[in-house]
């Protein structure tokens, strides 16, 4: 492990960013090596989904150490706004903007580029709202309260469909179909269509792609500003960072805002990939699993948390299938694999907790404390013995 | 004393917890420019008073005017931007940081750099933080751990945290700095530079410095008032020399024994 960290160290990080780039621009081609049972393009659309949206978990929990249980909220916000604003939902109106779709169809439409600022916009409204009574907490309490607000905003979803007789959210129904997307000036250029169909799950991974680069961009430029090193002041010690003069109000929320702001645009790449909202989507377990995803892979490491989300992802949406039919056709079996995924997420997180506790990639910062305490204990029991 | 050779004036400090004085009715000031020490027993609620300047605990009753303005009610970060600094009692850094991260951290009211300059890397915020770095590697050579900038503050050794704290205080750009016990697990020889370190800060840098410390020596050496606490009150204040023959504080130190016997 140490001899590979040290082979790997020595790869400067721009080679080994554009050897993931390569890769990542390649998946397509790539792709059909593998096949469509154990990798299909929409469970590779979805990884990278996935890990947009822990990359937004990551800024307030891997960053600010704040726990957040209800995380699913923003995803919500960010997929329905997406919804109300590139479909025929609201018929009564009609108004278009930059849309790809047809001016004669009713309803909100607006391209979708503007949406995913706009929903940021939207679900950092709603982290401002719901951390300024909230953020007083600490740890346990906070989770305790974000857990709540994880379950009460589906709920009003569920039952939205009737506010005073108005029809907001369309009930368990969900919003659909959402608009394409256009692809405005780009649409000119060879190879790239002026409108992504449905169906045109290629042109749509890049575009989700190149998005999510933008976003780990983000993830990494905000740790090495004041408010990143604000943030790591209080995940160490919040009293010691007051009395530091950070303002500890301000910059808890400024984690909850952006990161529900990047959970807002997760939401909208979910929207526009699947085509329908459903509030069944976003449930408890959604808010768990990305959790998972930010701690399996390494709490605070950009890159350890998108692998912890392509794994789990590709893990949730095709490979417990997958190794369930394997072993089904291998053995003349009939287990039902996919329905022990709660069981095998605890075995992981159980195991992870018992040998590799900051994750699959920790942190440099982590890992390099780590090292000289785990250096000082040898000695300790050196020389107890 | 005139106005505005005060630096900081506390009067009537009380503090309370729940049927519990902890502080009694303390009235303290500190000159600019000063060397001030407050000493006590165990428990005679130094820390507590401490806690009232920096705004973690606001006193029950009293009055902290410094720098020219009422602090009792201000958030802590505030005051931290006003230029009170303070180091801790137990070494309180930010572990996982590096010794550069965590003096960079106490700049926090001085930099600019917002959320969308940052992201944007603006040529600014670049230049601010580069500039922000070679600050706090100067304060890290002038506490005397040069070239351990890239060090995180849980692997240094005990010694370079306390001058790490120091230098993370210093970063705050104070006009008073608040040293709670700082040479605590100290050498004696470290305790002597220390008294030579804090006059140099005093003369060099012009930070009124305000001590709470248990090594007499290094009190008596540097301080030019001292203020003695004991349970909660204040007992004495004057020179070092004046305090040391003080009956009150030989007793409230050594016992009423111990004067009887000198007598």
């Amino acid at each position: 492990m140490a001899a590979l960290r040290k082979l790997l160290g020595s790869v400067p990080a721009w080679a080994g960013i554009s050897l993931v780039a390569a890769f990542m621009i390649a998946v397509p081609k790539i792709q059909p090596i593998f096949g469509d049972d154990w990798l299909p393009i929409t469970t590779v659309i979805l990884c990278v989904i996935y890990a947009v949206f822990a990359l937004g978990l990551n800024v307030v929990v891997g960053y600010a150490g704040l726990l957040d249980l209800g995380y699913v909220a923003f995803f919500l916000i960010g997929a329905y706004t997406a919804a109300w604003l590139m479909s025929d939902f609201f018929y009564q109106t009609n108004f278009h903007f930059l849309s790809a779709s047809l001016p004669a169809v009713f309803g909100i439409h607006i391209s979708f580029w503007l949406v995913i600022i706009v929903a940021a916009l939207h679900a950092a409204v709603w982290g401002v709202i719901i951390g300024v009574p909230t953020l007083r907490l600490k740890s346990d309490y906070l989770a305790i309260v974000t857990l709540g607000f994880g379950e009460i905003l589906p709920q009003v979803v569920r039952n939205g469909n009737g506010i005073g007789g108005f029809n907001l959210t369309n009930g368990t129904i969900g919003i659909g179909p959402v608009d394409p997307v256009g692809m405005g000036i780009l649409g000119r250029l060879p190879l790239v269509p002026h409108t992504v169909s449905p169906f045109d799950f290629t042109v749509r991974y890049y575009i989700i792609l190149a998005l999510g680069a933008l976003f780990i961009f983000v993830s990494l430029r905000l740790r090495v500003g004041k408010l990143g090193r604000a943030w790591l002041a209080i995940r160490e010690d919040e009293l010691a960072a007051s009395l530091m003069g950070v303002p500890l109000m301000r910059t808890k929320l400024a984690s909850y805002a952006v990161g529900a702001a990047i959970g807002g645009a997760a939401g909208t790449f979910y929207a526009i990939t699947v085509g329908t909202v459903n509030v069944d989507t976003f449930t408890f377990q959604f808010s768990i699993i990305v959790l998972a995803m930010v701690i399996v892979g390494g709490l605070g490491n950009v890159w350890g948390v998108i692998l912890g989300a392509a794994l789990i992802a590709w893990f949730n949406f095709t490979g417990l299938t997958q190794i369930g039919n394997t072993i089904n056709s291998r053995f003349g079996t009939s287990y039902d694999i996919p329905r022990y995924q709660f069981l095998c997420f605890g075995l992981v997180l159980v195991f992870m907790m018992l040998y590799r506790r900051d994750g699959l990639l920790p942190a440099a910062r982590q890992r390099k404390v780590r090292a000289v305490e785990s250096e000082l204990a040898k000695v300790g029991t050196e020389e107890g013995a | 004393m005139s106005e505005s050779e005060v630096l900081l004036d506390a009067h009537a400090i009380t503090v309370q917890f729940g049927g519990l004085t902890a502080v009694n009715a303390v009235d303290f000031t500190v000159p600019t420019g000063g060397i001030v020490s407050l000493i006590g027993p165990n428990g005679a609620g130094k820390t507590t008073f401490f806690n009232c300047l920096t705004g973690l605990y606001k006193p029950t009753s009293g009055s902290v005017v410094f720098d020219g303005r009422s602090i009792v009610g201000t958030p802590p970060h505030r005051i931290a931007a006003m230029g009170l600094a303070r180091t801790f009692q137990n070494i309180r850094l930010f572990g996982t940081m590096t010794a550069s991260e965590n003096v960079m951290v106490a700049m926090h009211p001085h930099l600019h750099g917002g959320l969308l300059q940052t992201i944007l890397g603006t040529p600014r915020q670049r230049r601010e933080e580069r500039q922000a770095k070679e600050t706090a590697s100067e304060l890290l050579s002038y506490v005397g751990i040069e070239g351990m900038d890239d060090e995180f503050a849980n692997n240094l050794p005990y010694g370079d945290q306390r001058r790490l704290e120091v230098a993370r205080a210093l970063a705050l750009r104070p006009k008073l700095l608040l040293l709670d016990e700082p040479t605590a697990g100290m050498n004696p020889l470290e305790s002597a530079q220390f008294t030579t370190f804090v006059r140099n800060l005093r003369d060099e840098r012009g930070v009124t410095v305000l001590l709470i410390e248990h090594d007499m020596k290094v009190v008596m050496g540097v301080s030019e008032r001292v203020t003695v606490l004991e349970y909660g009150a204040k007992i004495a204040e004057g020179t070092p020399e004046e305090v040391a023959s003080n009956t009150r504080v030989i007793e409230a130190y050594l016992g009423s024994g111990a004067t009887k016997e000198l007598a």
